[in-house]
């Protein structure tokens, strides 16, 4: 049995994240029955296989939330905010227990106990008002369904299930206890199609049933009890209290067919795949379920990620195998080339061998490219597994604050690698937080700001080059200048003297150490956040930066690349060994020219690069390998970027740029404070990858040392 | 000499409890390793030598797409070193973190490979305190077969890399300070 438990936990989970997105989703007051369906639907598997696979405790839990969405289903209950926040809260408890039932830790008992006694509380305080709507509700109903006499109706229900209802969960003995809570209800049962014991099959059904309800109900209220399972059965409800006979099956199917669609582009196809079709399958068709069902079925399958990992490692060897060859060819046909004056026959014959050897190489570079392309791929998600944490965030963050705040997201499908997805959900979190309570104004300061009083944030994606960008912005007050030049001055980041730009201010924001808010909240405003934003963000190789309008809002801009797992670099040489240094610190190579090196102090170096002066780091000292050469005229300097400034760094030869796969030196090793990795190059050593960073630190360090000996 | 990951079920059956070690050789001194922890072993090819490293890190290498570090026994324990020959190798161990919870793929250059023992419990004996001249924690304890004495090693702490750390974390603070 516990093998089927990651699957119903990973399942649990999606079950969680529909529920709590579509809470959001959920309007106080009318309530969406379409929406509640499928929080319904979403805690009843869950209560399902919590059941199945023996957490009591989850399913019991579950119990109390699926009974209050029932009642608000069939509309016997408002949808009050107090209700929807206890849900949200619920959503919350029920992922701690499930988290704990994976991890076989114990769960924190009082906290359930309370949520569950809330819930109960909902469930019974409120029963007075349930009456009183149920009351006002019905009218409506009856008077659009079915001309009312005196409200007591007969109806008959012809109701035939398909032999494999049992399989999907459903039990019928739940519907006729349904139906006799709403009344009179008799039942007969055909047993006409029920096979001998020894060709019965255990769970398939081969029972019919008609049933005469008399009671104070609709159509409506009985199809409803069938609503589950109306693809798979043949069910008549016909009223026997007047002539007109109504066969319609359910009530409005292209209306609820237009909802489900609708639900269907807004969210996700695979984790909300079954309750969708289950709806648009509500015309009479059982074949037409089956046909939407199989081709989302077979549309994703689970598959570990060190399946992938190691399928990434394989492809990466190939590659590697592949350019060895092609080296070999290329030695080959250099070789002929050479010989072929001696023997004219067999070189003739070994030409053409040749040409045939060179095209299966080309064919072969080609499709290792294509394939490794594509295995890169399998680790790509759409962005929307961060977005989608964003609006529970802004709605419990918004009441908290008591600030109206709208979210508008866009190009929630664009992908990214799922190792850089996963470390960019934290700082995504901070910086919304951010927007939240220092960006966008209350209500009164905006309305006497000249704005709307409902704030937007917005979030986007997209990509650009190599990268992906996300920004997140939003219509507040904007950054107040003067307050972060004055904190940054009092802080030392900055001399009181210095001439910044409005760029450059704003980004003194991510300076270690700086918090504006005047306020420190629980929300933000501690004073760690904004740099350990961005070195979280600069430690996937990526930037941050900020934009920013007094009065008129701020856009907060993340740049990533889309992959952890390759990178372009630069070849250089160092001693006998190569480096790769990435492309994307360096800004240009050049040769050093003696008349711009100067001095500083007698130790440290400085080289004057057009209008700036830069510091020289020599490759060999940071390295500790012996300085050949004192004079540095016309060595080879790489100009790379460090937190935004430049350095030039020394290096004994430049080679050719390439793309590495970059592999982990701390997996068995340890980490490098130089390095930030290693590769395999074409002939199959390793070369390390240099993490420039580490190399300015390094350097500087060596600088103050030779200080203190001097 | 390829690959011999031991099969777990030889060793672990059997009432009087033997471990099989693999030995090998420093100069005339024979160690020997838990067989279960070795993965492979390999004639010694050349290594990217890592900057900054200490001496007896030798570099890393391109284990089948692996990058993994090869470290010298010899210059770990202060033994004087030798040019490398055709009979150096390295072997490769699966070597557990101070906390047990990674594992970590190393390997070490000896003179060359020796043999399998069987060696029980009883006669795996405790090494004796040599103060100052050996670290102790590097050993699990000393057996004697044929009459030759086989030193067994404690790979976990000898592959442990924790004062590199410490030594960094020192330099680091010095040059701060």
């Amino acid at each position: 049995m516990s093998q089927f438990h990651e699957a119903f936990f990973e399942e649990s989970f999606e079950g969680l994240e529909i529920m709590e997105s579509e809470l959001l989703e959920l309007d106080v007051g009318e309530g969406d029955v379409e929406i509640i369906n499928t929080i319904f639907r979403a805690a009843h598997s869950i209560k399902g296989g919590a059941g199945t696979f023996g957490f009591m405790n989850v399913s019991e839990f579950t119990h109390v939330m699926e009974t209050l969405l029932d009642e608000m289903r069939d509309g016997s209950r408002e949808v009050t905010q107090f209700a929807v926040d206890s849900l949200l809260l619920s959503v919350d408890v029920l992922r701690t227990m499930l988290e704990a039932a994976r991890d076989k830790t114990d769960v924190d008992e009082e906290m359930v106990a309370m949520r569950y006694a809330v819930l109960d509380g909902i469930l019974k305080n409120e029963e007075g008002s349930v009456s009183a709507t149920e009351v006002a509700a019905e009218p409506e109903v009856v008077s659009s369904d079915q001309p009312a006499s005196d409200g007591m109706s007969r109806w008959k229900i012809e109701f035939a299930p398909h032999a494999d209802l049992l399989m999907t969960g459903n039990d019928p003995v739940r519907m006729f206890r349904a139906l006799s809570e709403m009344g009179e209800l008799a039942v007969s049962v055909d047993l006409d199609k029920l096979q001998p014991l020894a060709e019965l099959t255990p769970e398939d059904l081969y029972l019919a049933w008609e049933m005469t309800l008399t009671g104070k109900v609709t159509e409506a209220d009985i199809s409803e009890v069938f609503e589950w399972v109306e693809d798979e059965c043949d069910l008549t409800i016909t009223s026997l209290t007047s002539e007109t006979v109504s066969a319609t099956p359910a009530p409005a199917p292209e209306l609820l067919a237009s909802i489900a669609e609708d639900t269907a582009s807004n969210i996700e196809p695979a984790s909300t795949a079954a309750p969708v079709s289950a709806v648009a399958g509500n015309a009479p068709a059982n074949t037409k379920t089956k046909a939407t069902k199989k081709p989302v079925e077979a549309a994703s399958i689970r598959v570990g990620i060190d399946k992938v990992d190691e399928l990434i490692n394989l492809v990466g060897e190939l590659v590697i195998t592949q350019s060895m060859l092609d080296q070999a060819g290329e030695d080959l046909e250099a070789n002929a080339e050479a010989s072929s004056n001696y023997d004219s026959e067999a070189s003739k014959a070994n030409a053409e061998i040749l040409l045939r050897l060179s095209k299966g190489l080309a064919q072969l570079e080609r499709n290792t490219r294509e394939l490794q392309e594509s295995v890169m791929r399998i680790r790509m998600l759409p962005i929307s597994f961060v977005f989608s944490r964003m609006p529970r965030l802004v709605h419990d963050l918004s009441s908290k604050l008591t600030k109206k705040i709208e979210l508008v997201v866009s190009g929630e499908e664009t992908e990214l690698d799922k190792t850089v997805m996963e470390k960019i959900g934290d700082p995504m979190v901070h910086l919304v937080r951010n927007a939240l309570d220092h960006g966008i104004e209350t209500p009164d300061v905006r309305l006497a700001a000249g704005k709307g009083e409902t704030g937007t944030l917005t979030l986007n994606a997209f990509h650009q080059g190599g990268n992906i960008v996300i920004e997140i912005k939003d219509d507040g007050a904007g950054i107040n200048k003067a307050k972060v030049l004055a904190k940054a001055v009092e802080k030392g980041v900055v001399s009181p003297g210095d001439d910044l730009s409005d760029d450059e201010i704003n980004n003194l924001i991510f300076a270690p150490g700086f918090s504006t808010a005047e306020v420190v909240s629980d929300v933000s405003g501690r004073g760690v956040g904004m740099d350990v934003v961005k070195t979280s963000i600069l430690s996937l190789g990526g930037s941050v930066s900020v934009k920013s309008e007094e009065g008129k809002g701020s856009t907060f801009t993340i740049r990533l690349p889309l992959t952890l797992a390759i990178l372009d670099g630069q070849l250089v040489t160092v001693g006998n060994e190569s480096y790769v240094i990435p492309l994307i610190t360096i800004i240009e190579s050049l040769q050093v020219d003696r008349k711009y090196i100067n001095q500083v102090a007698g130790k440290a170096e400085v080289y004057k690069l057009r209008e700036h002066y830069i510091p020289i780091i020599r490759a060999r000292e940071v390295f500790g390998l012996p300085t050949e050469k004192r004079d540095l005229h016309e060595s080879l300097m790489v100009v790379v970027e460090v937190d935004g400034t430049p350095a030039g760094i020394i290096v004994d030869g430049l080679e050719g740029q390439q793309q590495v796969v970059i592999k982990s030196l701390e997996t068995n090793y340890r980490k490098v404070e130089t390095m930030s990795g290693a590769t395999i190059l074409g002939d199959g050593t390793v070369a390390l990858i240099w993490d420039v960073n580490g190399m300015v630190n390094v350097h500087k360090r060596k600088l103050s040392n030779n200080k203190i000996r001097a | 000499m390829s690959t011999s990951p031991a099969n777990e079920d030889i060793v672990t059956s059997g009432s009087s409890h033997q471990d099989q070690y693999l030995t090998f050789l420093l100069g005339d001194e024979e160690y020997g390793v838990d067989i279960l922890r070795v993965q492979e072993i390999r004639g010694w090819d050349s290594v990217t030598t890592i900057p900054n490293a200490p001496p007896f890190i030798k570099g890393v290498i391109n284990l089948r797409g692996t990058i993994v570090s090869i470290l010298d026994l010899r210059e770990r324990f202060g033994i004087q070193s030798v040019e490398y020959n055709d009979l150096t190798v390295v072997v490769v161990l699966r070597v557990k973190s101070e906390d047990g919870e990674k594992e970590r793929i190393m390997g070490v250059v000896v003179d060359a490979v020796s043999e399998v023992y069987h060696i029980t419990k009883n006669e795996l004996k405790d090494a004796p305190d040599l103060g100052y001249a050996v670290n102790m924690s590097y050993m699990k304890g000393m057996a004697t077969i044929d009459d030759k004495m086989v030193i067994v090693l404690d790979i976990d702490h000898l592959m442990s890399l924790k004062d590199i750390d410490d030594a960094e974390e020192s330099g680091k603070e010095a040059a701060e300070g």
